[in-house]
């Protein structure tokens, strides 16, 4: 190899990419991007996955990220090529997944002129990252890639874009390691101050009617924020709710489990929240699909909340106890706290809340009408997950009402299991996050349950999938309906089902086989259980289109402005269809 | 509850890295999460450092501003972040440079004016002059106010700088 100083920008790109520990990179070439291209074809350390869109490329950096802890990378062109990234980008900075996006840019001495392909990428991109830089130089270009990947990865993590024009890739310039980057004014903090922790202890002790409530900070934090959540929920006896992003945080099978919250959570653990009298939010952001509506939200509850992001705190909702910090670094202190302490819950309340509890799980809150003409979209999950929950499966979703069934009915045990567009609903997320997970753990049973307008929105991912040999499951509860759109307007616009019906699907039978996948179909219930089989024995890429009822809605259900305590259980509850005037403005 | 609905003025003080885009990053958070912008000053203070100072005068609830606070130091760039109403005295000033143009009476009444606000006149003519003005941002007003039915014809204001009272730095 050159001497350290005389590399060209793509070389040294490269490197500082191998250097932190990059493996995989997914992108799109194009003009702008081209000698970097050019520096990947000649080394073979780093592998490329070739998409098919640009979107796709940051999904998948999101889906590998997600299910490995580790920070996600991707390559684009210039121009088109990052606008297209912009989605993924924004997915990913909403759910706080640690992405370094790699952009081409017109050369500089052409920035501003309105080039071929130009776009202003940090501009576009500055609201929807975490962070972004345009190297001008190319000796800055070795520290920007180390400080980008710490950037990502450090705090709360999100997506970093690095612009490169491109006579910056071609010059000549000296490469520096990572260990000689330091960064000048971003460190967080991670160690939760004491006094905070310790008054937490306090409150915690003498709660009656307490609830744990963690959600995707604990799976970013990382196993060792599970585990710790784990001893700290059977050390306490304390019930416990997890939030989308949160599922697999604590395993789903532990007996203290209320099922998710908020707005298809479950009635137990939405009744539990809004009834709690200690609550503790670890990891979580009280965001508006938990809530409700904020001002009848947990109204005797006095609050714990621990957050890595300083500005998470106190702005929806306002707490007692706010604790800044890592989840893992905090619930550490915690339990030692509370050893020390020696403290005992007070039993006699405990298990007076517990029968409370019990007595709204005995609701069965996620029942449904079984049917054997038709098969239920519910139904569909449940078999899925049971005929598949012994095989560690990676379960991606789509954006709509098959993710809340998947949400609410398959269990997931383990963090790092679920890869689902929580905070931006990004429909088309599944199938190339499937892809990233399947490039991650080549041998694992990967799982995109989707439905069948989601799917079509990145199904050139097919292709992808087919170039790369992934095996990558696609299993479609296909209603012909955009069908959380549809269940708004039945609920909230006196069913005027305006532009949710798709009367025209492709065949995902045939599709499959174009794109040198397996189609399979179920349409009743008694075909379900060996099409799932086959799907899953099957070693290659496989659409399972499954027909489901299209009358079917996801309940339990707080409506957009409703209150914890105003859930609607099922369709005898529509009947009385609140059309609330707040809840029609919000979405 | 009242207490944190009523709406208060901050000056906050903003000590960030002097690279291109950081002032974007400010303005497009408060754009961004609908957070007023009353003023907004910014400038190098340690060249050595490669440092720039943004004083934000900003109004909001107490938990906006906590918010706002927040927010502004998560931004990468960003080394720190003081509310200067909050945290102790604090000294503000701004400066005004105010052209007025008149004659007879009204020209000596604007230098009368000028004279009692400590306003200097750093250009004249035979029919104009351009004042200076330092102070608090209300002795502008007032001083702008005065001069307008006096031939008041451009007002060009720097916005709100401010440093804490006492020897501690930001």
């Amino acid at each position: 190899m050159a001497p350290e100083n005389d590399l060209n920008g793509s070389e040294i790109l490269l490197k500082a990419l191998v250097d932190q520990g990059v493996e995989v990179i997914f992108g799109y070439p194009g003009g702008a991007v081209l000698p970097i291209y050019d520096e990947l074809f000649k080394q073979n350390r780093l592998r490329h996955i070739l998409v098919r869109h640009e979107q796709a490329a940051l999904h998948a950096a999101e889906g590998y990220a997600r299910s490995t802890g580790k920070v996600g990378c991707a390559l684009v062109t210039s121009g088109p090529g990052s606008t297209n990234a912009v989605t993924g980008l924004l997915d990913a900075m909403l759910d706080s997944i640690p992405l370094v996006c790699l952009t081409g840019q017109v050369p500089t001495h052409l920035i501003g002129n309105d080039a071929f392909q130009e776009a202003d990428t940090t501009g576009i991109t500055r609201p929807c990252t975490k962070h972004n830089y345009l190297v001008k130089d190319v000796n800055d270009l070795a520290r920007v890639v180390h400080e980008a990947f710490y950037v990502a990865k450090s705090g709360r993590p999100g997506p970093v874009v690095i612009d490169l024009p491109k006579d910056v890739v071609t010059a000549k310039g000296r490469y520096v390691g990572p260990a000689k980057v330091r960064h000048k004014s971003y460190k967080p903090q991670v160690k939760g101050d004491a006094a905070a922790i310790e008054k937490a202890v306090e409150l915690m002790a003498h709660a009656k009617r307490p609830l744990l409530y963690a959600g995707g900070g604990v799976i970013n934090s990382g196993p060792a924020a599970s585990e710790l959540l784990t001893q700290l929920v059977k050390m306490s006896g304390f019930p416990f709710t997890l939030t989308l992003m949160g599922l697999g945080a604590v395993p789903a099978a532990d007996p203290h489990y209320l099922g998710m919250v908020g707005m298809h959570g479950t009635y137990e653990a939405n009744l539990a929240m809004h009834d709690c009298d200690v609550m503790v939010c670890i990891g979580a952001r009280f965001d508006d699909r938990v809530t409700g509506k904020i001002a009848a939200f947990a109204p005797h509850s006095k609050k714990i909340h621990i957050d890595i992001d300083p500005s998470s705190i106190n702005k929806n909702v306002a707490v007692e106890v706010p604790i800044v910090g890592d989840v893992a670094h905090v619930l550490e202190d915690l339990i030692r706290i509370w050893k020390t302490k020696q403290v005992r819950p007070d039993d006699k309340a405990l298990k007076a809340w517990w029968k409370t509890i019990d007595g709204w799980r005995a609701r069965e809150c996620l029942r449904y009408k079984p049917s054997k003409k038709m098969i239920k979209p519910q139904y569909a999950i449940e078999r899925l997950y049971e005929l598949t929950k012994d095989k560690d499966p990676f379960i991606c979703t789509e954006v709509g009402q098959h993710q809340m069934w998947t949400a609410q009915l398959y269990r997931f045990e383990k963090p790092k299991h679920l890869m689902t567009s929580g905070g931006l609903g990004t429909m088309g997320y599944g199938l190339p996050a499937a892809m990233g997970v399947q490039v991650a753990h080549p041998d694992a049973l990967v799982i995109d349950v989707a439905g069948e307008s989601s799917i079509q929105m990145n199904i050139q991912e097919m292709a992808t999938l087919a170039q790369h040999r992934l095996p990558v499951k696609i299993f479609i509860l296909n209603n012909q309906y955009l069908g959380m759109v549809r269940q708004w307007q039945e609920l909230l616009h006196g069913g005027r089902y305006s532009e949710s019906h798709m009367s025209a699907h492709p065949d995902f039978v045939k599709l499959a086989e174009a794109y040198g996948a397996v189609g399979l179909r179920a349409d009743k219930p008694s075909d379900l259980d060996d099409a799932i089989r086959t799907m899953i024995s099957t070693p290659r890429a496989v659409i399972l289109d499954v027909k489901v009822d299209p009358s079917e809605n996801v309940f339990p259900m707080i409506p957009a402005g409703a209150a914890h305590n105003e859930m609607l259980m099922g369709p005898e509850d529509e009947a009385e269809k609140p059309e609330s005037e707040d809840g029609m403005v919000l979405v | 509850m009242s207490k944190h609905q009523h709406q208060r003025r901050h000056t906050i003080a903003v000590l960030v890295d002097n690279e291109p885009g950081v002032l974007a990053r400010v303005i497009g958070l408060f754009s961004g999460r609908g957070y007023n912008i009353e003023s907004l000053t910014v400038a190098e203070v340690a060249a050595k450092d490669n440092l720039s100072r943004i004083t934000i005068v900003t109004s909001g609830t107490a938990m906006i501003i906590e918010q706002i606070k927040a927010q502004l130091a998560r931004l990468v760039p960003i080394h720190r972040v003081s509310d200067l109403t909050m945290d102790g005295p604090a000294v503000e000033r701004e400066l005004a440079l105010v052209k007025v143009a008149a004659t007879g009476e009204k020209r000596v009444e604007s230098l009368r004016i000028a004279d009692i606000f400590r306003a200097r006149a750093v250009d004249s003519t035979n029919e104009s002059f351009v004042f200076e003005i330092v102070g608090k941002s209300d002795k502008i007003d007032a001083f702008v106010k005065l001069m307008e039915p006096l031939g008041l014809n451009d007002v060009s204001r720097t916005g709100v700088v401010a440093i804490a009272r006492g020897p501690r730095p930001l």
